[in-house]
C-alpha cells in the first residue's frame, strides 16, 4: 500500500461538491412540484388575506341588523343573500374567516411546542419522567380529540382563549408521542453519541442535535392538523361551544342557517364550502409538505 | 516517553449482578504519549466496549464498569459525570466506525467542527472559523474555506470520515480513539484516511488508541499491538515483535489466516470454530475450544499476562517461558 498525504487532483474534482441546495429549496419542492398543490396554496392565501383584510373587504358590518331585509336571496348588493336578522352573509363569512383561520394557525403551533417539550423530555431522558407523560398521552388519547375539546369547551365555556387551550389539549399527545418516537430514534443515532464524544453537554445536544432532527414529522403533523383544527373549531361553534354569536365564525354561521333552513339556504351553503374548501386545501398541502420531508421519499 | 492512558483492571458487565456476562474481562493496557497502539480482535471480543468505557460513554445502567482509567494520573471512573464533556473532546477525540451516520444531518459541516472548539476553548469566532478551516486543511480536505456551509450529505465516505477526524482533532486532543475508522470505506480511501491519521499524529504529536479487526491496518499505523479474545488480552506486543514472534496461538492463527502476495497455500489457514458468545466462558481460558496447543490446565485457569520480552506479553499456558509457574 503507497499512501500519500495529498489528495491527488483529480480525486479532488471527483470529490466536487454537490450544488448546495438553498434554504427555500425544499419550500419550493413542496408549492411547485404538483399543479394541486400550487391551486391549494393560492387557495389558502386567498383566505388568509381575506381574513387579514376582512374590515376593508367586507361591504357591511357583519353584526348589523336589518330588519327590511332578511332571507334576501344572493343579489348584486348582497352577494350571498342574507340571514334571518337581515345581516350581508358574505361579510360575516370574511369576518368569520378570521375565527376561523386563527384557530387553524395556534393550536397547532401551541401543541407543537407543547407536545415536543414533553416527547423530548420522555424519549431522550427515559425512566420515570418517560412513565408519567406516557401514561398522560395515553390517558389524553383515550379520548377522540373532538370529544375531549367538547369536554373542555362545556367545562371552560367558549372564549377565544379557551378554545385556543382546548385545541391545543386535544392535539399535544399527537406531538408528544410523534416527538417522542422521532426522540427515540434519533437518540441512537451515531452522530448523537459522536456529539457526546466530543464533549457537548445534554442541553446542546438536545437543542442543536435532537430537535432539528426531528422537526420534520412534527412540520407534517402541524399542517396535517392545521386542517382538523379548522374543522373542529367550526364543529365547536356549530354546538354552540365555540365562538361565541354574535360573533361570526363558518361554525355558527352553519348553525345560524340550520335553524333558518328554510327560509335561505346560501349561509349553510357558503360556510359549508369555505370549509370544505380550506381544509382540502390545506391537506393537500398537508400531503406534499410529507412527501418532501420524508427522508424515504427524498429524490 | 511518558505514560499517557494506563487501563487497570477494566471490567464491562451486563445482566444479573450474581451471573454477569462480562464483555471485558478485567484487562489491562498503557499507551505512552504519542504512541499509537493497535486493539485488535473479531468481533464480539470487547474492542469497541474498551474504546466506549475510556471515555465513560457506555450506558450505566444496564452495564456496570469497574476498574480504574488513569488519564495523565488521573483516574477518569472516579471524577464526577458532570465533569466528563471537558474531557471528552479536549483531552481524548473519538472517531467513530460510521462515517455516513456519525455526522449530524441538519448542521453544516463547519459549525459540526467548531462546536468542539466552542465548547472547549475561549475564541472569538473568526479565530474559531480559522482554526476550522485549517483542521479542514490538516485532514486533506480540498478547498476547505468553501466547504464550510456544506452539509454532510453532499460527502462521499471518506469525506466525512475526514471531517470526523477534523472533529475529533478540534482541541488537539492528547489522545485519539479511533474505532475502527476503516470499516465501512473501500481500501483506496482507506488508505488516504490511514495515510491522513498518521499525518495527524506526526504534526500534532497524538496518541492513537486504534480499534480494529483488519491486521493490515495495524501494520500501517501502530507501535504497539493489544490482541483482545471474549474480553480477555491475549497478547500486547510491539508490532514488529508481534507479526514476527507471536507467542499466543490465537494470534499465530490470526496471523496465519492473512493472505501475502505470494501465496502457495491452496486454502488459507482457518481458526476453528467461533467466537463463543459473549460471558458464556466463565472458566478457564476462553480460546480453549478453538486452540490447537489446549492443555487440561487452560480448562481449569485463565493463564495470566506474562513477559515473552522487554514489551511482550503473552497470556498462553502452553507457550509461556520456562520457569513461569
Amino acid at each position: 500500500m503507497t499512501m500519500t498525504t495529498d489528495l491527488p487532483q483529480d480525486l479532488a474534482e471527483r470529490e466536487a461538491i454537490a450544488p448546495e441546495p438553498g434554504y427555500w429549496d425544499p419550500v419550493r419542492h413542496v408549492l411547485l412540484d404538483r399543479w394541486s398543490t400550487r391551486i391549494a396554496f393560492v387557495v389558502v392565501i386567498l383566505f388568509i388575506l381575506a381574513a387579514a383584510f376582512a374590515p376593508w373587504l367586507a361591504p357591511y358590518d357583519p353584526l348589523r341588523q336589518s330588519i327590511v331585509s332578511i332571507n334576501k336571496l344572493p343579489s348584486w348588493d348582497h352577494w350571498l343573500g342574507t340571514d334571518q336578522f337581515g345581516r350581508d352573509v358574505m361579510s360575516r363569512m370574511i369576518h368569520g374567516s378570521r375565527n376561523s383561520l386563527i384557530f387553524g394557525l395556534l393550536a397547532p403551533i401551541f401543541a407543537a411546542f407543547f407536545g415536543t417539550i414533553l416527547g423530548v423530555t420522555a424519549g431522550y431522558f427515559g425512566g420515570w419522567a418517560d412513565r408519567v407523560i406516557s401514561r398522560v398521552i395515553d390517558l389524553l388519547m383515550a379520548f377522540p380529540e373532538l370529544l375531549l375539546a367538547i369536554l373542555i369547551a362545556a367545562a371552560l365555556g367558549g372564549s377565544f382563549w379557551n378554545i385556543v387551550v382546548v385545541l391545543t389539549v386535544a392535539f399535544t399527545p399527537g406531538f408528544a408521542r410523534v416527538a417522542r418516537a422521532s426522540t427515540l430514534a434519533v437518540k441512537q443515532e451515531p452522530y448523537v453519541e459522536a456529539a457526546i464524544a466530543a464533549g457537548v453537554r445534554t442541553p446542546l445536544i438536545i437543542f442543536r442535535h435532537i430537535v432539528p432532527n426531528i422537526m420534520a414529522p412534527i412540520v407534517v403533523l402541524m399542517t396535517l392538523w392545521s386542517a382538523s383544527s379548522i374543522r373542529i373549531e367550526a364543529t365547536l361553534s356549530f354546538l354552540g361551544i365555540g365562538t361565541q354569536p354574535p360573533n361570526p365564525s363558518w361554525g355558527n354561521i352553519i348553525r345560524d342557517g340550520l335553524t333558518n333552513m328554510f327560509a335561505t339556504q346560501w349561509p349553510i351553503v357558503a360556510g359549508g364550502m369555505a370549509i370544505t374548501i380550506v381544509v382540502l386545501a390545506i391537506s393537500i398541502i398537508g400531503d406534499s409538505v410529507r412527501d418532501v420531508l420524508d427522508p424515504e421519499n427524498a429524490q | 516517553m511518558t505514560l499517557l492512558l494506563d487501563v487497570q483492571n477494566l471490567v464491562v458487565e451486563f445482566g444479573p449482578v450474581r451471573n454477569p456476562v462480562r464483555v471485558v474481562n478485567g484487562i489491562s493496557f498503557t499507551v505512552q504519549a504519542g504512541e499509537s497502539v493497535g486493539i485488535v480482535g473479531e468481533s464480539g471480543s470487547g474492542k469497541s466496549m474498551t474504546a466506549l468505557s475510556i471515555l465513560r460513554l457506555v450506558n450505566e445502567p444496564p452495564a456496570r464498569v469497574s476498574g480504574k482509567v488513569l488519564f495523565q494520573g488521573r483516574d477518569l471512573m472516579q471524577i464526577p459525570k458532570r465533569d466528563m464533556p471537558a474531557v471528552r473532546g479536549k483531552e481524548i477525540g473519538m472517531i467513530f466506525q460510521e462515517p455516513m451516520s456519525s455526522l449530524n444531518p441538519v448542521m453544516t459541516i463547519g459549525d459540526q467542527i467548531d462546536e468542539a472548539i466552542f465548547l472547549h476553548e475561549d475564541l472569538s469566532k473568526a479565530a474559531r472559523r480559522q482554526r476550522v478551516i485549517d483542521l479542514l486543511r490538516l485532514v486533506g480536505m480540498p478547498d476547505p474555506e468553501n466547504r464550510l456551509s456544506a452539509y454532510p450529505d453532499q460527502f462521499s465516505g471518506g469525506m466525512r470520515q475526514r471531517v470526523m477526524a477534523a472533529m475529533a482533532m478540534a482541541c488537539n486532543p492528547k489522545l485519539l480513539i479511533a474505532d475502527e475508522p476503516t470499516t465501512a470505506l473501500d481500501v483506496t480511501i482507506q488508505a488516504q484516511v490511514l495515510a491522513m491519521m498518521l499525518d495527524i499524529r506526526t504534526r500534532l504529536n497524538s496518541a492513537i488508541l486504534l480499534i480494529t479487526h483488519d491486521l493490515g491496518v495495524v501494520a500501517e499505523i501502530c507501535d504497539r499491538v493489544v490482541v483482545m479474545y471474549a474480553g480477555h488480552i491475549m497478547e500486547d506486543a510491539g508490532v514488529h515483535e508481534l507479526f514476527a514472534n507471536a507467542r499466543h496461538p490465537y494470534t499465530q492463527g490470526l496471523l496465519k489466516s492473512v493472505p501475502t502476495l505470494n501465496d502457495t497455500r491452496k486454502r488459507l489457514h482457518q481458526i476453528p470454530g467461533t467466537v463463543p458468545p459473549a460471558g458464556t466462558i466463565k472458566q478457564g481460558c476462553p480460546f480453549r475450544p478453538r486452540c490447537p496447543m489446549r492443555m487440561d490446565r487452560c480448562a481449569v485457569e485463565m493463564p495470566p499476562l506474562v513477559a515473552h520480552g522487554p514489551a511482550h506479553r503473552a497470556a498462553c499456558w502452553a507457550t509461556q517461558p520456562e520457569g513461569v509457574a
